[in-house]
């Protein structure tokens, strides 16, 4: 999601953001929002409210599939590992069992699985999310800091096709929320 | 506000009246702003910390000082100074390794086993348990590394790395796979732990006035926002996190077990370790987590985000998981009667059932198997003095048993002239206090500087006992009675 200038504005504006006292106005608001037609939409909470991805029409599952694909690079990477090191660079006869002795194997290889996969999952939702950063534009918005304690803010991007600054104010106040602000850059 | 100031002492708590054994997950009259205040005022207002936290701080510094002395003259003498020697070559270290590993596993239990399940009241033990494992790992990890005596000459023949001796680890020894199990569960832990931390982090953030605070909580929470599209892939890879570690620790320990059951020693080479140790690791932790849970919300008035529901569920859990455990115990007797080998009868009954050691093995029959049985009775879980003294056995129970198991079995050889027995040095118990200590240290750090309770998580908790959410997730908590004053 980028956030460039609005259409109408003149440069600096980022989104037009209300507050809400409960998730369950946010939700209802975030639904009208969407049905209105607007896709550069986000809504911010103190906890995260299952089906409010839907009531936004948000869908992303990349990162399971990020997930997924680490863990069988892990998988590989340790079956490796034991492969190479066991068969080609330090051959040990124990007992005279066959080199590549698969069932010992295993441990290490599901571990190794499990390794990369949970890093995967971290530094990929991470690096989806595009954090840290330590600065956002969303912050400039007043009382923002009860986002993360029990305020609900539903932003419109200023970078919406269907942007204007006094249309979509009204739009929003109609949602009946505490309050509305159009939030600087 | 209707949080309990903390002016409920640790005293109060020996006192010995029983709480109403309420059925709610969250008492009170909560919102969002008491949670918020209930928990984060433990790192917002250090002045709640009184003498209490300086005794238990002052404790842990004093052990963790005498763990570096043990560990400084371990380094300069070598592990002479253990009771180790042939044939009891794994004694202490192991014993704690074992043991400190085990305490770990409750917190990944908690942490990823129940939210798979969907057992919501983990969310006020999570957090907490989940530190409890970090900081019980360090300490397992200590020992096995501190066994090869000179660590940073063995690193070769533990992590594979390219070296100028052209060798590598052996892939096929239990051993091996000890360094990896154990290596991804602290990493894994460290990283689950710490992305529950990062929104939480936030809240302190925008909540702390104080300047340098705010930074240091800023950096921390990374810059997160709650945005809808982050929650989204969060709890994407939160979800999936604890359905990695699910498994992840269930290996854990019964790799840990394979260290000994692969062997041909009379005593480890049994069928069932992996199940048993498993077991008894979460029966070990749960008795760690109640042991630290009941004195801190007593004493920073935590009492209705940590109910005597919860306490009452632990103490369940414990009994269930110490039933395991005494079928494993049964089962490993059994085996070495049904067996008919006579070097596994002789290491049950004469080193076991009779013999010098025979204290250590009745004691364990009764800290484990004995002392739990008292869960049955509701009115017993009920009372905090009782299950708090309850899981000082477990926990000395637990201790017990991989005494028994580990060097016990090692006294005893095929030929009765390598026959010795093992006596612990001061230097032995030195280092195990230290590590109490160490890990006395670090919880109390932990207590004073991170939020002990998941906040967005208890507020997730209070949205949907209030209704919220799609009513699919809602089913299981049900009706208005059970949320105490909640709603």
């Amino acid at each position: 999601m980028s956030h460039g200038h609005g259409h109408d504005e003149g440069p600096g504006i980022y989104a037009m953001v209300a507050e809400f006292e409960t998730a369950d106005e946010l939700m209802a608001a975030a639904e009208k929002t969407r049905d209105a037609g607007f896709k550069d939409i986000d809504c911010y909470t103190p906890f995260p409210i299952h089906g409010l991805s839907e009531a936004m029409g948000f869908r992303d599952s990349r990162v399971p599939w990020f997930i997924f694909t680490g863990g069988m690079i892990g998988a590989f990477a340790g079956y490796t590992l034991q492969w190479y090191t066991a068969v080609i660079d330090y051959p040990l006869n124990v007992g005279g069992r066959p080199l590549n002795s698969l069932p010992a194997f295993f441990p290490v290889m599901f571990e190794c699985t499990i390794l990369f996969a949970a890093l995967t999952a971290v530094f990929g939702m991470l690096a989806m999310n595009k954090l840290p950063k330590p600065y956002h534009s969303i912050f400039n918005t007043p009382g923002f800091e009860r986002a993360s304690q029990d305020r609900f803010f539903l932003e419109i991007g200023a970078t919406d096709t269907k942007y204007d600054s006094s249309k979509t104010r009204e739009f929003m106040e109609a949602l009946s929320p505490l309050n509305v602000s159009e939030v600087a850059e | 506000m209707a949080i309990k100031k903390p002016t409920e002492k640790v005293k109060d708590l020996f006192k010995g009246e029983p709480e109403p054994l309420n059925d709610a997950m969250i008492t009170g009259r909560q919102t969002n702003v008491t949670l918020d205040d209930a928990i984060g005022s433990l790192v917002l207002n250090q002045k709640r910390h009184k003498k209490a936290w300086w005794m238990f701080f002052v404790f842990g510094v004093m052990g963790t000082g005498l763990l570096g002395i043990a560990v400084t003259w371990l380094l300069y003498r070598g592990i002479g100074i253990w009771g180790n020697n042939q044939p009891v070559a794994w004694a202490f270290d192991i014993v704690n390794f074992v043991w400190w590993i085990g305490i770990g596993h409750a917190g990944t239990l908690i942490s990823a086993i129940l939210l798979l399940l969907r057992q919501q009241w983990r969310n006020s033990i999570n957090r907490f348990s989940e530190a409890m494992t970090i900081f019980a790992v360090m300490c397992a990890a200590m020992f096995p590394l501190l066994h090869t005596g000179r660590p940073w000459v063995a690193i070769y023949w533990l992590f594979p790395y390219p070296n100028q001796m052209g060798v590598w680890p052996q892939f096929r020894s239990p051993l091996m796979w000890d360094v990896f199990a154990v290596s991804t569960y602290f990493t894994v832990s460290l990283l689950f732990w710490f992305i529950g931390l990062v929104p939480d982090f936030a809240t302190l953030r925008d909540k702390s006035k104080n300047r340098i605070g705010k930074v240091i909580l800023a950096i921390a929470s990374l810059g997160w926002r709650g945005s809808q599209r982050h929650w989204h892939r969060y709890e994407q890879a939160y979800l999936i996190l604890a359905g990695l570690s699910t498994p992840l620790v269930l290996s854990v320990h019964s790799i840990v077990s394979l260290d000994f059951a692969v062997s041909v020693v009379p005593g480890w080479n049994v069928t069932v370790f992996p199940p048993y140790f498993v077991a008894g690791a979460v029966f070990a932790g749960f008795a760690m987590v109640l042991t630290f849970a009941i004195p801190v919300r007593a004493h920073y008035g935590l009492k209705d985000l940590i109910t005597m529901r919860h306490i009452d569920w632990m103490a369940k859990i414990t009994l269930a998981t110490g039933l395991i455990v005494a079928y494993g115990y049964v089962l490993e007797a059994f085996f070495a009667w049904y067996s008919a080998n006579p070097y596994e009868w002789d290491m049950t009954y004469l080193r076991r059932f009779t013999g010098p050691y025979s204290w250590a093995y009745w004691s364990l029959i009764f800290c484990n198997i004995v002392a739990p049985q008292i869960f049955w009775f509701p009115s017993m879980r009920r009372n905090l003095v009782v299950v708090w003294i309850t899981c000082q056995f477990v926990s000395i129970g637990m201790w017990l048993e991989r005494f028994v198991i580990i060097p016990m079995s090692l006294t005893a050889n095929y030929l009765p002239s390598a026959n010795k027995m093992y006596y612990p040095t001061f230097w032995d118990f030195a280092m195990f206090a230290g590590t109490i200590g160490l890990f006395m240290f670090l919880m109390m750090l932990f207590i004073r500087f991170m939020p002990i309770i998941n906040i967005f998580e208890m507020k997730d908790l209070l949205y949907k006992l209030k209704g919220g959410g799609p009513q699919s997730m809602t089913d299981d908590v049900g009706p208005d009675e059970k949320l105490g004053g909640a709603r």
